[in-house]
């Protein structure tokens, strides 16, 4: 059951992201083109996406556990370190350059696949040599 | 700052950030995991070390391809795809973005759209962090280069 869930949160998830218009470089990097002509559109993602998953993850919490699973994986990590801040503004600058973040970079790497499918492997040759130097870095 | 009439969708965005929200909601409440894309992809990649976190990992992902396939054939158009980048360049975006959020534990929808509904301080200094270097980013490529 835990994977017919995830299957249907995947699909709710990519269907969201292509209304939203994550999928679309230029728009993505309109939003962060703050000192140019700004598109706030993806503003309203953000806000969407954190509103409901709030006021429902407080609801969810009050059950002792998932429905189909043992436990709720939360992150155990609380505190703010460097490889938190270094990995992040790397990202940033990768998500500005490509106007890509792994969701619509997954999401659209079919769709697209003259770009998205060498994209994603780059993506994927990045994280895991992330590890790697995240390792390092404890 | 000018603002894009041309390209706002403040509608049709919030109601993707509603679903993208929803779909993170049903992952916790079913299956309860945290909907953070670049580290349920990473997962995949050490697939050796736990493999019965493979099967829900790989059906999230085949449904985030699939998804953008389900909004072609209701809405009977197609998906807009613009991009901003090419070749070498975009290929470089994706080392970067993915060497980031493996150091970093998490991108957009990890600590974006998951961290902050928790109130962690820690997303929020990760989102806050990634969104300055993007606009940074975008402002240099667009305005200064």
């Amino acid at each position: 059951m835990t994977i017919i869930f995830a299957l249907i949160s995947g699909v709710i998830f990519g269907a969201g992201l292509a209304l939203a218009g994550m999928l679309d470089p230029s728009k993505v990097a309109g939003f962060l083109d703050l000192f140019g002509v700004w598109d706030p559109s993806l503003a309203f993602v953000m806000g969407g996406g954190v509103v409901v998953n709030a006021i429902g993850f407080m609801l969810i919490k009050k059950r002792s556990k998932p429905v189909f699973a043992d436990a709720f994986k939360l992150p155990l990590t609380q505190n703010i370190d460097k490889p938190l801040l270094i990995g992040s503004a790397l990202f940033g600058i990768g998500w500005g350059i490509s106007g890509l973040c792994p969701g619509p970079a997954v999401a659209s790497a079919l769709l697209n696949p003259s770009d998205g499918l060498g994209f994603m492997v780059f993506l994927t040759a990045g994280l895991v040599l992330g590890r790697v130097i995240a390792r390092r870095m404890a | 700052m000018t603002i894009d009439f041309d390209h706002f969708t403040p509608l049709m965005s919030l109601f993707g950030g509603v679903m993208i929200g929803g779909a993170a909601l049903i992952l916790m409440a079913f299956s309860g995991r945290v909907m953070g894309i670049s580290g349920i992809l990473a997962g995949l990649t050490q697939s050796h070390q736990n493999k019965s976190e493979l099967p829900w990992r790989l059906a999230f992902i085949l449904g985030t391809i699939l998804g953008p396939f389900v909004v072609m054939m209701v809405t009977g158009q197609g998906i807009e795809i613009r991009p901003v980048a090419q070749g070498p360049l975009l290929m470089l975006g994706g080392l970067i973005v993915g060497l980031g959020t493996a150091i970093g534990s998490g991108c957009t929808s990890g600590h974006g759209i998951c961290g902050l509904a928790r109130f962690s301080t820690r997303s929020l200094a990760a989102v806050m962090t990634f969104m300055a270097t993007a606009i940074i980013t975008v402002a240099l490529i667009r305005h200064v280069l």
